[in-house]
């Protein structure tokens, strides 16, 4: 790890401006991700802007409240465990809860914020170890993932520069509930919506999010859905726990007489950002429920994507995942 | 008891020869170390307080083969607090070495510019502070001659060879293979493949190096003072009674802490440079790559047998990978020579270099590989022949050692497999795969047997009697072992306690350090009936000599010790095996039996059950034996599942080098563990019947996993780990 700056504002303009004024500045929050990788000089910011003291002028941050639509709003440093226990959020969107608490470890869960759980950054081997080759850190130099080894990569959304997988889970919730991200900076607040909040890497794989340099998360919104309580996340991995996703799904089903009205799907595991598939949900929303509909969705929603040397298996497994998962939704009272 | 009537109880029995091992062997004692462990009182290496400590830390090479062309240290150097950057150009040279001693290492100690794996040390910067030095270790740029790497055992393109050297021969054969296949009725023969597993103790390697002078004083992880402060003193050119070796506490040894890996040496080469105090610390991902790892196994086994599943040939052929520099063997097809009765057994070993570091033992190394593969092709044979499969393992059954002919020491394993399988429920299997299933999972029993040999090595130890300030008897005991969290503290606490005839709180235990006598490494799961066993001779002999003295009560043995010099009594006396060894033929059995649930869709694997029973001769404490083989077990099951070091073929780098995604059972994967000892007594292994214990939990275990999975689902999976991409069929990875 290298010599950096450290401060700890305590208003958000000072930390904005302390982070705009800076190009190598960068915030921290939890500092899950971020520490983890300059320990390992993959990030190599100057100066650290720590933001957790903004609670405490700024409640909003550190708070989870009802918005007038029936929605709730999520302060950017609401810890992923009281997320996850909360109740507003247990009862109206278990999907999201679920994906919360399959992630990490109850000591990480304790520090990790949600407006950091939105900027975590890939497992992939390559990416962590600097000296090997990677476009996602050093653009230029190469994938080694495509020839190397990519068990745990992504099949959809992937580039010749990059087939990254996105490590979280509680996005992938976010994806399918139409979160809506917050942020302020410089130039004021704008909204993003979070399926728009991450990109493909396409020809630019070090660019992960639409958020520019010294714009700061301040709340995720997530809209009011009238059949929230019947969703669910499930989550396929190589040991019970504290192990990212091969293969997740995040669904929500809106059944009525044995006919789907309105359906929710988004991937984890797979893709190389939180994968939400409209068009599955299409495939589902106005027939009966069955398993072979089910099965039909899911290949609508793995039919683009592409295999590697050792991940092939991802595709069927992530198609079994969103059949389980909607199997388990379609069967709640 | 007061003490009065117990020690003169004990004389008694000195006298009618039925003393030692009579009230706290056994017993389920907690640890004597545990409260300094769990209040963080206990000093593990790296915490030895030493005052004006600097640190070191390793830069290590980014290419697996070639020369170092340029290293630049000069940012480096200008850091504040950097003391020394160490490369090979500026190093010390060293004694040459005449070739590694056994269990020695060939080491990488900037000496040269040649780069032999990836990982490897290639310069090595002395700061003030840890921040430091970590800084200025980025900060060291190398550019290298790179000759491309083979790291991929199953290149086709591989040269297999036996391995060289002394100890067991590579190659063995009983009976005539030809003739054996010729009588069979079925015959299976399969590959089976296990992948590179490191060891992942919570503490890293850890080295602090004083000198004071010529003296140089090291604090060390290690399974084995007296080999450490030896390997050091030669590596250096130094004698071995100007090194004093410290070991207090262990956080977990595993086979990785066995051998003196590179750093040792180093900590000591820069401390000597810097002429002040030098603490070395490995970061986890330096636990990848400079120190062994268990080496992979590829393994062809081939089983005949006839319609009634009695054995006519058994051939079991091991290729493991060792590195461009030495000849490291993973003896994987050992306990095929001894496990089931066979008229023919054919077994070899052969190693294929790779650009990699030296692997190295772990675990059970031989036979946790070794019992996976033979134990998976006995399942594949009951599968064959349409039999039980815990009949075909009673079918075979060896009343004595295939290979020598010798009879067995002890060997209760018919009774372990009763015991565990009826506490298991076993007779409740269904053997058709997929027959037993509860909602999308199918469930599986599987079996298999664990074994491990009993080794002994010769020991020495010191016990001093001294009457306290209150007037009470109290005695010392020491021996330069290890305790690598196994309870060795504890145990020979209770050993000596009852072979001296005092209570276990009159009786203090010190090991860890290299001025004591010496004992063997705490490897070979050996400790208990090495040290133990000197620990017990001393003790009885320094008994023996106070009733000669007439120290026959309390009041006279206090009167004897005040009238020697200094108030203290002492004997030390070594304990070495004899003849016993060529006589029998000494392991330990168990049997293992495993319950998995298969989700039918998502190849998902849990083992909510594991029913497990051992043969290990005498117990010495019930509650740290419980913990071993719990642990074993556990770690059987990771090594089933989940453990898989990966290395990027291009380059010999490791890839999944951190806790995260290196995996190992967490909670959440384990579920009952039912582990238990059978009743056994063993006359003829060594003077306190014990076995040992270590090692013998981890075996069988990924066998009776492997075929638990088959009986769930149909699918022969024959690669470690047995990931849910195997059970679905699809997986591409070699």
């Amino acid at each position: 790890m290298r010599p950096f700056e450290f401060t700890t504002p305590s208003d958000a303009a000072a930390a904005m401006r302390a982070v705009a004024s800076d190009p190598r500045a960068r915030f921290v929050a939890g500092g899950t991700t971020l520490i983890d990788l300059m320990k390992l000089e993959v990030e190599t910011p100057h100066r650290l802007v720590d933001i957790n003291r903004l609670g405490a002028t700024d409640r909003s941050l550190t708070e989870i409240t009802a918005l007038p639509d029936g929605g709730v709003r999520i302060g950017a440093l609401v810890r992923n465990s009281d997320l996850a226990w909360n109740t507003v959020i247990r009862e109206q969107y278990p999907v999201l809860a679920e994906a919360v608490l399959a992630g990490a470890s109850g000591q990480i869960r304790n520090m990790a914020t949600t407006g950091g759980n939105l900027m975590q950054r890939t497992r992939c081997y390559y990416f962590r170890d600097t000296a090997m080759p990677c476009n996602k850190r050093e653009p230029g130099t190469g994938c080694s993932a495509i020839t190397g080894h990519n068990r745990i990569l992504a099949v959809l959304g992937t580039s010749r520069q990059c087939i990254a997988t996105s490590p979280g889970d509680m996005p992938v919730a976010m994806a399918a509930l139409d979160a809506v991200v917050r942020v302020r900076g410089p130039q004021g607040e704008r909204t993003i919506r979070l399926v728009d909040f991450h990109v493909t890497p396409g020809s630019h794989p070090d660019r992960e999010t639409v958020l520019r340099h010294g714009e700061m998360i301040t709340a995720v919104d997530i809209p009011a859905l009238a059949f929230g309580r019947r969703s669910h996340y499930r989550k396929v991995r190589d040991r019970a726990s504290y192990a990212f996703a091969l293969a997740s799904a995040a669904v929500a089903l809106d059944v009525k007489g044995g006919r789907i009205m309105d359906a929710r799907v988004a991937l984890g595991g797979v893709g190389t950002k939180p994968w939400r598939s409209r068009e599955s949900e299409q495939a589902l929303v106005g027939h009966a429920v069955s398993t072979a509909l089910f099965r039909a969705a899911a290949e609508v929603a793995l039919k683009d994507a592409v295999p590697y040397s050792e991940n092939a298996f991802k595709i069927e497994l992530a198609k079994r995942t969103m059949v389980r998962a909607l199997s388990t939704v379609a069967s709640m009272s | 008891m007061t003490p009065l009537s117990r020690t003169t109880r004990d004389v008694l029995d000195v006298v009618t020869g039925r003393a030692a091992l009579r009230d706290a062997v056994g017993q389920p004692m907690n640890r004597v170390d545990g409260r300094l462990k769990v209040t963080g009182a206990a000093r593990y290496s790296a915490e030895m307080p030493v005052a004006n400590v600097h640190y070191a830390v390793i830069v290590q090479s980014t290419v697996a083969n070639g020369r170092i062309t340029s290293i630049d240290t000069a940012t480096a150097e200008r850091l504040p607090g950097v003391v020394k950057v160490l490369t090979h150009h500026n190093t010390p040279k060293l004694p040459q070495q005449a070739g590694a001693s056994q269990g020695g290492r060939v080491l990488t100690l900037l000496q040269d510019d040649r780069v032999l794996y990836n990982g490897q040390p290639i310069a090595l910067v002395i700061a003030d502070t840890l921040e430091r030095a970590t800084d200025a270790a980025l900060r060291v740029r190398a550019t290298y001659d790179r000759v491309k790497p083979v790291t991929d055992m199953h290149d086709t393109a591989r040269v297999t060879y036996a391995p060289p050297g002394g100890g067991r021969k590579p190659d063995a054969v009983i009976g005539n293979l030809a003739a054996g296949l010729a009588m069979a009725d079925v015959t299976v023969e399969h590959r089976y493949t296990t992948p590179i597993e490191n060891h992942n103790p919570m503490e890293p390697h850890s080295t602090i190096a004083v000198w004071e002078g010529e003296k140089l004083t090291v604090y060390d992880a290690t399974q084995y003072v007296i080999g450490d402060r030896d390997t050091v003193a030669r590596t250096l050119g130094v004698p071995a009674d100007n090194v004093r070796l410290v070991c207090h506490f262990v956080g977990g040894g595993f086979g990785c802490k066995g051998s003196v890996w590179s750093h040792v040496p180093l900590a000591a080469m820069a401390a000597r440079e810097v002429g002040k105090p030098v603490k070395l610390v490995l970061t986890r991902r330096q636990m990848y790559g400079p120190v062994g790892a268990r080496p992979q196994t590829e393994q062809r086994i081939l089983l005949a047998a006839r319609r009634d599943g009695s054995l006519t040939a058994i051939r079991h052929a091991s290729i493991s990978h060792t590195s461009r520099f030495e000849d490291f063997l993973e003896p994987a097809a050992m306990q095929t020579r001894m496990l089931y009765a066979s008229p023919a057994i054919e077994t070899s070993h052969r190693l294929v270099k790779l650009d990699l570091g030296t692997p190295t033992y772990q675990r059970a190394p031989g036979e946790a590989t070794g019992t996976f593969a033979l134990e998976s092709a006995m399942d594949e044979l009951a599968v064959a022949l349409k039999m039980d499969p815990l009949a075909l393992r009673l079918r075979n059954y060896a009343e004595k050692d295939p290979s020598t002919g010798q009879p067995w020491s002890s060997k209760a394993l018919r009774e372990c497999y009763r015991v565990a399988s009826e506490r298991f429920g076993w007779s409740k299997r269904n053997a058709t795969p997929g027959a037993m299933r509860d909602g999308n999972v199918t469930i599986g029993y599987g079996m298999a047997t664990a074994t491990y040999p009993t080794y002994r090595s010769k020991a020495s130890a010191v016990a001093r009697l001294a009457v306290d300030g209150s007037g009470v008897v109290r005695a010392l005991v020491q021996t330069a072992s290890q305790d690598i969290g196994t309870g060795t503290y504890t145990v020979m606490t209770q050993i000596a306690a009852d072979a001296l005839g005092l209570p276990t709180e009159r009786v203090r235990f010190e090991l860890g350090d290299s001025r004591m006598p010496p004992s063997p490494v705490s490897g070979g799961s050996m400790t208990a009936a090495s040290t133990g066993s000197a620990v017990d001779a001393v003790c009885r002999e320094a008994r023996r000599q106070l009733v000669v003295h007439g120290a026959t009560d309390d009041a006279s043995l206090v009167a004897f010790l005040r009238r020697q010099p200094a108030g203290t009594f002492s004997v030390t006396m070594d304990s070495a095996p004899g003849a016993e060894r060529q006589q029998y033929a000494m392991h330990s059995f168990g049997a293992v039996f495993v319950e998995v649930r298969v989700d039918r869709d998502l190849g998902e694997i849990r083992v909510p059950r594991i029913v497990a029973s051992y043969g290990a001769g005498r117990i010495l404490n019930a509650k740290t034996a419980h913990s071993q083989l719990v642990g074993g077990v556990i770690w059987g099951l990771g090594m089933a599942l989940q453990e898989e070091t990966l290395v990027d073929h291009a380059t010999g780098r490791y890839m999944n080098a951190d806790l995260a995604e290196y995996h190992v059972p967490v909670n959440a994967d384990v579920g009952q563990l039912d582990v238990s000892f059978v009743e056994e007594t063993d006359s003829h292994v060594n003077p306190i019947g014990v076995k040992g214990i270590g090692e013998i939990g981890i075996t069988g275990v990924a066998g009776a996993v492997a075929n638990a999975v088959y009986n769930a689902t149909g699918v022969r999976v024959r690669e470690l780990p047995i990931t849910l991409d195997r059970v679905m069929g699809g997986s591409s990875r070699a």
